[in-house]
């Protein structure tokens, strides 16, 4: 073993099989000898097993740190107030009530960083209305469309000069395509699309929840000696917070956009008409499955879906036949989604749709066969054909 | 020119379970893919491979333990011209910040860079964060979630980016790093030449020392992030299920919308 690796400590060790169950990659045998044997080929030092054990008999031993970050240097919590074209995005809203949250329980201040071309001080204002302290923002023509590379940029500088202990973002196409290029710039850890946050006040170490493995299961993820901690949060899992008058510093960030040497530009930014494609912050989703039947048929979805102001999702089935694009797909293949109500229409509920649409707060299907496997996962199951049922519906709407 | 694909072997976890009476994973007969984001990328490479010809070659690239050589072979079949595996027990703990950097340093040795591709996430971990990683490391432009690349000429490219409003258009020059979704291409089925030549087809192995890398930047210790504690989701289980006329169900339903204050 070298500098890091996972022991097993053998006098500790009952061989109880715990460990064999955790490890998710079957790196873990119970020898001849009744004690846990790890196949190092096939380990992957996650950590599952560690924490598993309830003998304490797995160690992981980690190499000196060779960061030295003063961690006293870093306080208080930044959030991403994400802007798409000009618009405040919802989820940007979204990190100030589970940032106001942490930086109430670490008693520090909650800040927010805004980055676009113009109006920002409007925006800055609804921030603070929002919950939060201090907004800061970087206002520039050139940062009006998001261009990674200089939002990075500007971004890093920022968090260079604030010094946060967190920083938060929606993991939304925006966050997630930005916050791992700053993580990776100012060399800290991201933890992409949680579902759960909390700060152990002692350490001021974040502890972040996310699903993996297809949301079979979830994991909490630290960052203990690196600073700012940062993550990406799951659009529509937090609330937005109460919106009321209060007073709050804004101050304008300089971020000289000439110095940096630009290989990209965004040439035109595409806004479809159709409004029910953003499936990350509908609170209503009405999803089609191969049983509507037809291309054709698809519009009494939309028609439903209008008028229950929701987002129209589909099954890859639906998406392959051609019947309506890939943004609209939900599941392993598609988008996941996490709605508050999300109703599967026809969708038979294969597993690759499940994991993308499990986490949603109540599930409603329709769906003429009493065997589909969505009704397994259904709130509220209707068996029978949805070209009958939803324009009844309809009528009484 | 070089184009490389990055590439993962991921279990296959629409078959992972949770086994809830014991709490644990149940793996059995859980096969191993390349993580179906990567065909795509792999796919895209092939086809600006065949628009620019010329000496292009598409090179696959994936870190893991030896048995991650099938995934590479696997595209190998499909007609990438050759394989990289980094792997050396040094890698292992790593995390997105320690992968991408490993990645990083492997394509740097390589050299010749034109385009690094990747899959949008991986379906075992889902954080979609190596691509840009990669990108970050090497100082490189990044198109995220790209639905189609419109041109590549003169060192330059176009390409359409979805975003949550609908889709960006970006001109970026090269060198570039691409992670692309589902709608871009439907990956070829590997043909018998490729199949031939995946057979015999061993990958280039690269260690820690073979790329140069800085011991603190790797595995477990490159990591900032750790795994405090792994458990199984609450599980979600079937409510209420209603048969009969379409009339009467449209009535339940509709009570169901009013309580849930969406009408």
């Amino acid at each position: 073993m070298g500098l890091t690796g996972i022991l097993v400590i053998e006098e500790q060790c009952t061989g109880c099989g715990v460990c064999v169950g955790a490890c998710p990659f079957d790196a873990i045998k119970i020898n001849d000898e009744g004690i846990a044997e790890i196949d190092e080929e096939k380990c992957t030092l996650c950590g599952a097993c560690v924490d598993a054990c309830p003998f304490d008999a797995i160690e992981m031993k980690r190499g000196e740190s060779s960061v030295e970050i003063d961690k006293d240097d870093y306080s208080g919590v930044l959030t991403f107030g994400e802007i798409n074209e000009g618009e405040l995005s919802k989820v940007a809203l979204e990190m100030l009530s589970v940032g106001r949250e942490i930086a109430d329980k670490r008693g520090v201040k909650l800040s927010s960083v805004l980055i676009g071309g113009k109006e920002l001080e409007k925006h800055a204002k609804t921030m603070i209305n929002h919950g939060a302290d201090i907004v800061y923002y970087i206002e520039d023509e050139s940062l009006f469309h998001f261009n990674d590379e200089l939002y990075a940029e500007a971004l890093g500088k920022l968090i260079e000069e604030v010094k946060p202990e967190v920083f938060i973002g929606g993991a939304s196409a925006v966050g997630r395509a930005l916050l791992p290029r700053v993580a990776a710039t100012i060399k800290t850890g991201l933890t992409a699309d949680c579902t759960e946050l909390d700060i152990d006040n002692e350490t001021g170490n974040l502890l972040q929840t996310r699903p993996a493995f297809g949301g079979n299961i979830m994991a909490t993820i630290l960052t203990p000696n690196h600073r700012p901690q940062i993550a990406t949060i799951r659009p529509r899992v937090m609330p937005v917070p109460q919106e009321t008058e209060k007073n709050g510093e804004i101050k304008k960030f300089d971020f000289d956009t000439t110095t940096f040497k630009l290989s990209k530009i965004i040439k035109e930014a595409v806004i479809l008409s159709e409004e029910e494609v953003n499936l990350h912050e509908a609170e209503v989703i009405v999803s089609a499955g191969r049983g509507v039947g037809s291309k054709e048929n698809l519009k009494l979805i939309y028609d439903f879906a209008k008028k229950l102001g929701a987002a129209v999702g589909a099954s890859r089935a639906v998406v392959d036949a051609g019947w309506i694009s890939y943004p609209h797909q939900v599941g392993q293949t598609g988008t996941t989604v996490a709605p508050k109500v999300y109703i599967a229409c026809g969708i038979s509920g294969a597993i690759q749709h499940q994991v993308g649409m499990r986490s949603s707060d109540i599930i409603i299907a329709i769906n003429s066969d009493p065997e589909a496997p969505i009704f397994d996962i259904a709130t509220y199951g209707f068996v029978g054909d949805l070209n009958k049922i939803i324009p009844e519906l309809m009528k009484k709407i | 020119m070089n184009i490389f694909v990055c590439i993962k072997q991921v279990p296959n976890t629409t078959e992972v379970k949770w086994d809830l009476e014991k709490g644990t994973l149940i793996r059995e007969g859980v096969e191993s893919i390349v993580n179906p984001f990567d065909l795509y990328a792999v796919e895209e490479g092939l086809k600006i491979k065949e628009k620019i010809g010329g000496d292009t070659k598409v090179i696959a690239i994936t870190m893991g333990p030896p048995q991650a050589k099938e995934a590479l072979r696997d595209v190998i079949a499909m007609g990438a011209d050759e394989g990289i595996l980094v792997s050396d027990r040094a890698f292992a703990g790593a995390d997105t910040l320690a992968t991408s950097y490993s990645l990083y340093k492997a394509i740097e040795k390589m050299g010749d860079i034109g385009i690094i591709l990747a899959g949008k996430q991986a379906i075992d971990g889902d954080t979609g964060q190596v691509g840009p990683g990669i990108a970050s490391w090497f100082g490189y432009p990044q198109i995220t979630y790209v639905k189609k690349i419109v041109e590549i000429k003169d060192n330059k490219m176009v390409a359409e980016r979805l975003t949550d409003y609908g889709y960006d258009i970006v001109e970026s020059e090269l060198p570039v790093v691409l992670t692309v979704v589902k709608e871009i291409n439907e990956p070829r089925l590997p043909s018998l030449r490729g199949k031939m030549k995946a057979k015999k087809f061993e990958p280039t192995v690269f260690t820690a020392n073979d790329i140069n890398a800085d011991e603190n930047r790797i595995g477990l210790q490159g990591s900032p992030t750790q795994v405090k504690k792994v458990f199984s989701p609450p599980k979600k289980e079937g409510g209420e299920k209603f048969e009969g006329e379409a009339e009467e169900l449209s009535e339940i339903l509709f009570g169901k919308l009013k309580e849930l204050k969406i009408v």
